[in-house]
């Protein structure tokens, strides 16, 4: 059973994760978090610099 | 992805204790710091530079695939990886990360930089950037490493290939002067990594990795170290032969190029082997000065061409 849908549920299924491994586990979703942000922003920028300037003189 | 992975027994749950730093060091931030740096240089042999911003979104690409394949080396190489005391302070040998997440990891990396690479850049570029990744775990880590001594022969092939990745991204082809980039680190690796391989002999002999030194002897290892730096002296010097580089670079070349070979050929008829040693530990630290100041020349040349171009 996956351990990451909650302390009651970890409870359920007999696992109770220590304060170093939820400590842990909060760190690594922070990181995956600034890193799927940081993607949606790359994308964003690489899509404005390869469009370029004149992307609003386009025909509708 | 489930936090809660199970032992061999299948009973006994194994909760990753990793922190985000250990996956930093899955992605071997020294040997990335190398490739962006040789992929930089790569990218302002270019004619046009790119958009600065592309050029940046290249760079982290080519890093990012490069730590991928560090990632995916380190799943495939635990076992040896905990045998050696170099490596045995990795993630995965010391018990804070569990196999299947680096390779999770590494295989997620591999694709997001090559489609990141392709969709900013071209897809050459991406190609290539997945050749090298491919040719780094599948044929030197899980083929090479372990079967033959010329593993790192062939195998230096997957860490030359940043330059002509780098020049491919900003222009969409191959040319000359990224070919010999690609040659001057492609003949470089065998000396620098041999000259490890002695100091480090007893490591790789527990590991069972058939290193030259460990299967054919100081003796030829030395031999084979003389005859690759005697190659790379001229090769370094081929940039400003071929009028990519200016006359200082040449001289840079030219006087590494003579300290290295200088270097291996008092490895070669050094007497006993504490003597073979002491030079293989300057063969090693030299080795890397050498390239990265033939790289830093190029690129400090190619920035201020650029810069007089704008």
């Amino acid at each position: 059973m996956s351990a990451n849908t909650g302390d009651q549920e970890q409870q359920v299924g007999g696992i109770v994760l220590t304060p170093e491994q939820k400590l842990s586990r909060r760190a690594r979703n922070i990181a995956i978090g600034v890193g799927v942000a940081l993607l949606v922003v790359l994308f964003y920028a690489i899509t404005i610099v390869r469009l370029g300037g004149a992307v609003a003189n386009r025909t509708l | 992805m489930s936090d809660v992975s199970y032992l061999d027994d299948g009973q006994t749950p194994r909760i990753p204790i990793a922190a985000p730093s250990d996956y930093i060091s899955l992605l071997k931030p020294r040997v990335m710091s190398l490739v962006v740096f040789t992929a930089l240089t790569g990218l302002l042999l270019a004619p046009v530079p790119p958009h600065p911003l592309i050029a940046c979104v290249a760079l982290l690409s080519i890093a990012v695939g490069a730590g991928a394949s560090g990632a995916l080396n380190m799943w495939y190489d635990a076992d040896i990886d905990a045998k050696m005391t170099r490596t045995s302070k990795r993630p995965i040998p010391a018990g804070r990360l569990d196999p299947e997440s680096a390779l999770a990891f590494g295989m997620v990396l591999s694709m997001l930089s090559v489609f990141v690479l392709g969709f900013a850049t071209n897809w050459l570029a991406a190609a290539l950037l997945a050749f090298t990744i491919f040719f780094y775990v599948a044929v030197y880590t899980m083929w090479l490493k372990r079967w033959t001594p010329l593993n790192i022969v062939i195998g230096g092939a997957a860490g030359a290939l940043p330059p002509i990745v780098g020049y491919a991204a900003a222009t969409g082809e191959i040319n000359l002067a990224s070919v010999v980039l690609f040659a001057i680190i492609f003949i470089w690796t065998p000396p620098h990594f041999w000259a490890l391989a002695i100091l480090k002999i007893e490591d790789y002999g527990r590991a069972g990795v058939p290193m030259l030194p460990n299967v054919a002897g100081l003796d030829r290892t030395r031999l084979e170290i003389l005859v690759y730096t005697l190659l790379l002296a001229p090769l370094g010097v081929a940039p400003w032969l071929l009028g990519f580089a200016s006359p200082v670079y040449g001289l840079v070349a030219m006087a590494g190029g003579a300290m290295l070979v200088n270097i291996a050929a008092k490895m070669f008829s050094a007497r006993d082997e504490a003597d073979i040693r002491r030079a293989a530990g300057r063969m090693f630290a030299f080795s890397i000065l050498y390239l990265f100041g033939l790289f830093l020349v190029l690129v400090l040349e190619r920035a201020l061409h650029l810069l007089a171009l704008i």
